[in-house]
């Protein structure tokens, strides 16, 4: 490479993670410096180039060592710190024997620039660098991750924060990146033959032979009520910063300060449940776009999502940061201190959920069948007189209601033709985006819900859709086949958008597991009854036997991935591709 | 005051604070100072960092989103030519192979002790797969001989808990008397019932023309997350007396097991046991004049495993 070395490369201030992005800085993942900083963000530069190798290193992982495939040697890959209105320019080598790529998650960009091997590009091949290069027309908290095999699962995934060309519409003093990971000592490859094998093969929290009358409906419908996550505890360590439990990785506060954490889920199949005992968090943007503030005790994170909260801790002393997984088998966790070294209590891992009826879809005509104790609380759900009228006001009062399609009533499932691809069928469907989700439920705090979300300003483009798709999400879990349709990859490989339509898609999960759907290059406005004010997400839980809406601005050409975030599933056949078509001309 | 004004005079302000930091070095911390070293930082950033801003966005600077998108995608429409070399994004058809030792045990009883195995597995994706199935059991007294059973069938999914497997089956006697065996073409179905019945069930036709059946079932109960419970039951039902292999025509035999193993993780359970074999009508007969046990209770101990 004769012009590595003219390269101009320039070094920047980073936040959080205290990484630069440089030539040859090389950074373990366990020696991270970890530095406070909010600069005044006129003194930051911007790098005009950035260089990132891509290759195998020794890390550590706790106490262990481990190989992974690391950016820049580094778990997670360095922070790339960039300004809205510039022009990124990345440089990828791949040093390893195998082909890699860039995604770059939640950013809009040309579509060559989209680094999905076989949709936006030919991947890069061993050796090779690949040049990304696309303007910056947004900002916020992002990240970008490998989209080849299963390397995201081995370390391959970094922070991006954008900063924005006027002043973000909150205050902060600090800001870092939370950026939470599950690591796995096995090799992800050995990690998908035991779930093909066994899919169960990771749940170490199944019910016994004292739940037996209990799930006498489960078991019938050859169903586990326990199924909350495909990989666990059994044999993830729960990452934040790179940095096990143990480690605590420390943000540094003044008591008083405002400090904004940037929380980005980079794992590759965990759902986590974040909250701050003792804090209330002001949830201010949601997949980087800036949302009318929130305050909550705890959000649940899909795989993918990314939620930007601001605390004001008050107080001389530390806090948690603790992230338990959904499935609540084990945790990520770390610390806001005024110094280093200092340790707040732990919180318990609370008990593992169970699904519920309404998981299974059931209509409550259903109800005398089974009577478990979560019945009860799932009915009120159903009925949702109750928790809707907080909701109903909100809207109203935006008086966009007319514009929405919003609905929560449950509906018959009326597609179950899905094949052996699908099993389970949910007997009904609905709006689900008022619940917290499994586990969330009755926790007597203020949980971070869908409907919660609107966007700061109103979307710039009020069109009411031309034009609906429904997509199934679908899956056989006895042989850990997912699909959408009941179609994987390999059988239906394309969806048709229509160039400049203003599209409703409709997911509608038939399976009995959140799925974290991801649309590259456009973004998803979740029609959650905030009617003006849809926030803007790359990637969208949909819950068990949930139907919901996104409205898209189909305003890109080209092809363009639609997939579950769920690493696992995507491998295994849950991803399609979206071909922007010229409209068809209607007939008369 | 217009958004370009802003716009102009933040990245002002910008290329201020930029000319004014690195003139101003002594503020400076010295790593960062380094670093500047490292990387000759000097005007020329600056100055193509304003190439960047004036030359690339023009007068659109975020003024509209909808213009910016189209900006972002201006070169989208030239097609890639080497489209057809691409990987696909996903390998979602990919061969995986299981193989499950259900039973490797010593089963001991009053008149004989046996060791036994019980296997199974599969090579195959998602909708078709190849099965091997064997079972055998072999007497640890000498001269009292033993049988062995192997399938080999194609399996395909018809329902989403339900594989339909046909193939072929071989059996071999061992004994006193001489070897003898004899094939079968098997049509089965495997799969998971309503509640969790794991079935396995066929008919075979032997190459005499034969036809005999069998339904095994069984469940898997969780005492504890490692501890599980294994009750087992199998009849054996044939059409036609074939004398030579000790078969009567109706129900052949009635089979009950239970098994407590414990997962020493998931690939590895040793475990204990029960189990009971009863023959019924003509092959009782058949076994009686023999001089065979008909009733047959054995205790059982080994273990399973799941490659």
């Amino acid at each position: 490479m004769p012009n590595f070395l003219h390269r101009r490369n320039f070094l920047r201030f980073t936040t959080g993670l205290g990484l630069v992005v440089g030539l040859d800085y090389f950074s373990p993942a366990y020696a991270k410096q970890i530095k406070s900083i909010k600069a005044d963000q006129t003194q930051l530069k911007y790098p005009e180039i950035i260089d990132l190798i891509i290759q195998e290193t020794g890390v550590k992982i706790g106490e262990q060592n481990a190989t992974g495939i690391t950016v820049n040697n580094s778990i997670p890959a360095p922070l790339i710190r960039l300004k809205e209105g510039q022009i990124a320019k990345i440089n990828v080598t791949n040093k390893l024997d195998e082909d890699t790529s860039i995604h770059w998650h939640g950013i809009i960009l040309p579509v060559k620039m989209d680094g999905v091997p076989g949709v936006s590009f030919a991947g890069i091949k061993p050796g090779q660098t690949f040049t990304y290069e696309f303007p910056i027309i947004q900002s916020g908290t992002y990240w970008y991750h490998g989209h080849s095999g299963l390397q995201e699962q081995r370390g391959h995934f970094g922070p991006i924060i954008i900063d924005p060309i006027e002043s973000d519409p909150f205050q902060y003093d600090k800001d870092y990146v939370v950026m939470l990971s599950d690591w796995t000592f096995e090799d992800p490859y050995d990690v998908l033959k035991n779930l093909k094998k066994m899919s169960s093969y990771y749940n170490n929290q199944k019910r016994t032979v004292e739940n037996l009358s209990e799930d006498s409906m489960w078991r019938q419908m050859r169903m586990d009520p326990t199924d909350i996550a495909d990989i666990t505890g059994a044999t993830y360590t729960y990452l934040i910063n790179g940095l096990v439990p143990e480690t605590n990785w420390t943000a540094i506060f003044k008591p008083g300060e405002k400090v904004r954490l940037r929380f980005i889920n980079g794992s590759a199949m965990t759902f986590f449940d974040v909250r701050i005992p003792g804090l209330k968090m002001t949830v201010v943007q949601a997949d980087g776009q800036n949302i009318q503030p929130v305050i909550v005790d705890e959000f649940r994170m899909g795989t993918a999502e990314t939620y930007d909260i601001i605390v004001e801790p008050k107080n001389e002393q530390a806090y948690t940061i603790f992230a338990e997984t959904m499935d609540r088998s084990g945790y990520a966790r770390g610390t806001l201190a005024i110094s280093q070294g200092m340790t707040a209590p732990i919180p318990k891992l609370r008990e593992r959920p169970v699904r519920s009826m309404k998981d299974m879809g059931m209509n409550h005509d259903m109800s005398g069948m089974n009577n478990n104790l979560h019945m009860n609380h799932d009915m009120s759900g159903m009925n949702s007189n109750s928790t809707m009228n907080h909701d109903m006001s909100g809207m109203n009062s935006n008086s966009t209601m007319n514009h929405d399609m919003f609905n929560d009533e449950a509906v018959p499932n009326i597609s179950n033709d899905f094949g052996v691809r699908n099993a389970g069928v949910p007997m009904m469907v609905q709006s689900r985006l008022n619940e917290p989700g499994i586990g969330l439920e009755n926790t007597g705090t203020r949980v971070l819900v869908y409907s919660d979300l609107r966007n700061i300003a109103p979307g710039y483009d009020q069109r009411k859709p031309d034009r609906e798709i429904e997509l199934h999400l679908t899956g056989n879990m006895e042989r850990y086949m997912w699909s959408f349709n009941g179609k994987k990859y390999s059988e239906e490989k394309e969806i048709a958008f229509y160039k400049g339509e203003r599209l409703r898609l409709t997911f509608i999960n038939q399976t009995m597991m959140e799925h974290p759907i991801h649309l590259h290059g456009m973004w998803m406005e979740l029609d959650n009854g905030a009617g003006q004010y849809k926030p803007r997400k790359h990637t969208i839980i949909v819950k068990p036997a949930e139907k919901l809406s996104v409205e898209i601005n189909v305003d890109v050409s080209g092809k363009w991935p639609l997939h579950c975030h769920l690493l696992y599933h995507m491998k295994v056949g849950m991803f399609r591709t979206v071909a922007i078509m010229d409209h068809p001309v209607e007939a008369g | 005051m217009s958004l370009k004004t802003i716009i102009y005079s933040s990245f002002l302000t910008g290329l201020l604070s930029c000319i004014n930091f690195l003139t101003d070095v002594s503020t400076v911390k010295s790593e960062i100072i380094q670093n500047l070293e490292k990387f000759k930082l000097n005007e020329t950033i600056i100055n193509s960092n304003q190439d960047i801003f004036t030359q690339d966005f023009g007068e659109n600077i975020v003024t509209n989103e909808s213009l910016n998108q189209e900006f972002a995608q201006q070169d989208d429409e030239t097609p890639n030519k080497d489209e057809e070399n691409w990987p696909s994004p996903i390998e979602d058809d990919e061969i995986f192979w299981f193989l499950l030792v259900d039973q490797l045990e010593y089963r001991g009883s009053d008149s004989k002790d046996f060791f036994r195995w019980d296997i199974e597995g599969w090579v195959g994706g998602d909708y078709e797969r190849i099965w091997l199935k064997t079972e055998g059991e072999v007497a640890f007294a000498k001269d009292d001989g033993g049988e062995a059973e192997i399938q080999l069938l194609y399996g395909y999914l018809i329902a989403p808990f339900w594989d339909l497997q046909v193939g072929l089956r071989y059996d071999r006697i061992y004994g006193s008397e001489d070897d003898r065996g004899r094939a079968f073409a098997v049509i089965g179905l495997e799969g998971l019932a309503p509640d969790l019945y794991e079935v396995d069930t066929a008919l075979f036709i032997s190459e005499n023309g034969d036809l005999s059946a069998r339904f095994q079932v069984e469940q898997e109960l969780l005492i504890t997350q490692k501890l599980i419970l294994q009750p087992r039951f199998e009849i054996n039902v044939a059409a036609q007396k074939v004398e030579n292999f000790g078969i009567g025509s109706g129900v052949n035999d009635i089979e009950l097991g239970l098994r407590l193993r414990y997962e020493i993780n998931r690939n590895y359970a040793p475990y204990l046991g029960i189990n009971w074999i009863r023959l019924v009508g003509e092959t009782e007969n058949l076994a009686r004049k023999d001089g065979e046990s008909v009733d047959n209770f054995s205790v059982v101990g080994g273990i399973r495993m799941l490659f």
